[in-house]
């Protein structure tokens, strides 16, 4: 149970990782549990309770937030697909910290991003200046998240496909 | 977008493996499950906790209401999306008394709004929209409490309600909005329109982490979930006033579709089979919304007013309650 408990934490914070780089007030909003889930969410959240619930199985495929794959077991790598690469730096990061976080528990791995739609795998090393951008970045997380006011709405591309976007511009 | 259901004849709802059905007689329906959020129970309907459990599963809340068409009470399963912080700051806004009563103040002006513009094409009503004014322009900037803003509100309701008078059939006369028990037509459907409302408003209350028993206007004692009669005051006027002068004036409803009680007067089952069509249209009919640049549907802008509020409490945004604007 311990391990499935640090397994999903690790998730919880990948997602702020990805959030710090993808908009700051998507993270404020996420880390004070106002979140607005669709259905298909839901659904897909089952799906990673019920991976959780079978450990045994050799290989754990998990989809969550309908973006992210970790094949954790496979050779030696951890491994997301991405549907586009529009995000390239928060997606890195967020892998980044998933190889950060294993490293503290001693498991040394590689990342890989597939974006399949694109026919593309980018591989990734933890790197001694990425280990500092992931502290500085966990630093950033803690600053913002404690703040009492969330970031304002600042509007940028990505509003439009964003779960946040009739509550931040409605 | 989301599915509401309306059950209004007897029957019961059953779990058979995985379909919902609602059996009625020798019908037997399938309830699309996946795509519904809420479902509204008028007939007599039998459900056991297998079924229950499983509509829960889906986050489906169901609305109950009695014999006579009047709101009862509701199933709320567990609730997802909960956010003490949101909770917190949400009581902090109704124990500071200058704060409770700007958000007060906020709902009865969109309110007032609303009866204004449903005044404002109707040459008849000139005088009352005129009255109607009159007092709100009198009275709005004395207030220094949520009493005294209750009062006003009801004096304007009044006169609002008089109107009516004025615009609608010679049969719906109103002599004085009466709560319950309704004992004449037209009190009767202001009454099944403002419970669907109420209910309406509760279901997407429950989407958000707002907590619904924590208001502004209405005192949390007087209801279980008064923020929804909170919200609800921005929306009678808007829809369900809106839908009652069409379905009189066009006669889509007449005598016919009341039955009366002893001391009640009520919407029989076509009444209130013709009202539950008309205002899900209604509630499915989008604007264009400025901001957002995308069409919202009428149960959108109740959403959004939802929204609104929790940006309010998170010290986002002040609150500015929805005027209607096309
Ligand atoms: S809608 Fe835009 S501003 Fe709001 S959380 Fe999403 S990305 Fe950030």
């Amino acid at each position: 149970m311990g391990d499935i408990q640090e397994f999903s934490d690790l998730k919880f914070q990948g997602i702020k990782i990805n959030y710090l780089y993808i908009c700051k007030r998507k993270l404020w909003l996420f880390s004070k549990n106002i979140t607005f889930e669709n259905r298909s969410d839901k659904v897909l959240l089952g799906k990673v309770l019920h991976e959780y619930s079978y450990p045994k199985e050799k290989t754990k495929e998990v989809l969550i937030d309908n973006l992210i794959m970790i094949d954790i077991l496979s050779d030696g790598s951890i491994r997301e697909v991405k549907y586009s690469s529009k995000m390239k730096e928060a997606d890195i990061m967020q892998v980044m910290y998933y190889l950060y976080y294993l490293k503290q528990k001693g498991i040394h791995k590689q990342g890989i991003i597939n974006y399949p739609k694109e026919k593309r795998k980018e591989v990734l090393e933890l790197t001694p200046d990425y280990e500092e951008k992931i502290q500085q970045a966990l630093r950033e997380i803690e600053e913002i998240t404690a703040k009492s006011i969330p970031p304002p709405a600042q509007k940028q591309k990505i509003c439009k496909s964003c779960a946040y976007f009739e509550f931040c511009w409605g | 977008m989301q599915k509401t259901l309306y059950i209004t004849s007897n029957g019961r709802l059953r779990r058979h493996e995985n379909t919902l059905y609602f059996e009625s007689g020798e019908e037997k329906r399938a309830v699309d499950i996946e795509n519904i959020e809420q479902i509204h129970i008028f007939g007599e309907v039998d459900l056991n906790t297998k079924a229950l459990n499983y509509i829960s599963q889906y986050g489906i809340i169901l609305h109950f209401y009695n014999y006579y068409g009047f709101y009862s009470g509701s199933f709320l399963p567990r609730k997802k999306n909960v956010s003490g912080e949101v909770v917190v700051r949400q009581a902090l806004h109704y124990l500071e008394r200058k704060k409770r009563l700007f958000l007060a103040y906020c709902f009865v002006e969109s309110a007032v709004y609303h009866m204004m513009r449903n005044l404002r094409e109707r040459k008849e009503a000139e005088s009352f929209l005129t009255a109607i004014e009159d007092e709100w322009e009198k009275g709005r900037f004395a207030i220094s409490s949520v009493a005294e803003l209750m009062g006003l509100e009801g004096r304007i309701r009044n006169i609002y309600y008089q109107s009516f008078n004025q615009f609608l059939p010679d049969d719906f006369a109103i002599e004085k909005r009466e709560k319950r028990p309704p004992t004449n037509p037209i009190n009767a459907l202001i009454s099944f329109g403002n419970s669907l409302i109420y209910s309406h408003t509760l279901s997407q209350i429950y989407q958000t982490q707002l907590d619904p028993t924590i208001s502004f206007l209405h005192e949390p004692s007087e209801k279980r979930f008064s923020l929804s009669l909170d919200i609800s005051e921005i929306f009678k006027p808007l829809i369900i006033d809106t839908l009652i002068f069409k379905l009189l004036n066009n006669h889509k409803i007449t005598l016919e579709h009341f039955d009366e009680d002893l001391n009640y007067c009520y919407l029989n089952q076509d009444g209130r089979k013709i009202f539950i069509k008309e205002l899900q249209t209604k509630l499915e009919t989008t604007v264009r919304h400025r901001q957002l640049n995308r069409n919202v549907s009428y149960k959108g802008f109740i959403k959004l007013e939802c929204y609104k509020l929790i940006k309010h409490f998170i010290s986002d945004q002040v609150y500015s309650p929805l005027k209607a604007w096309w």
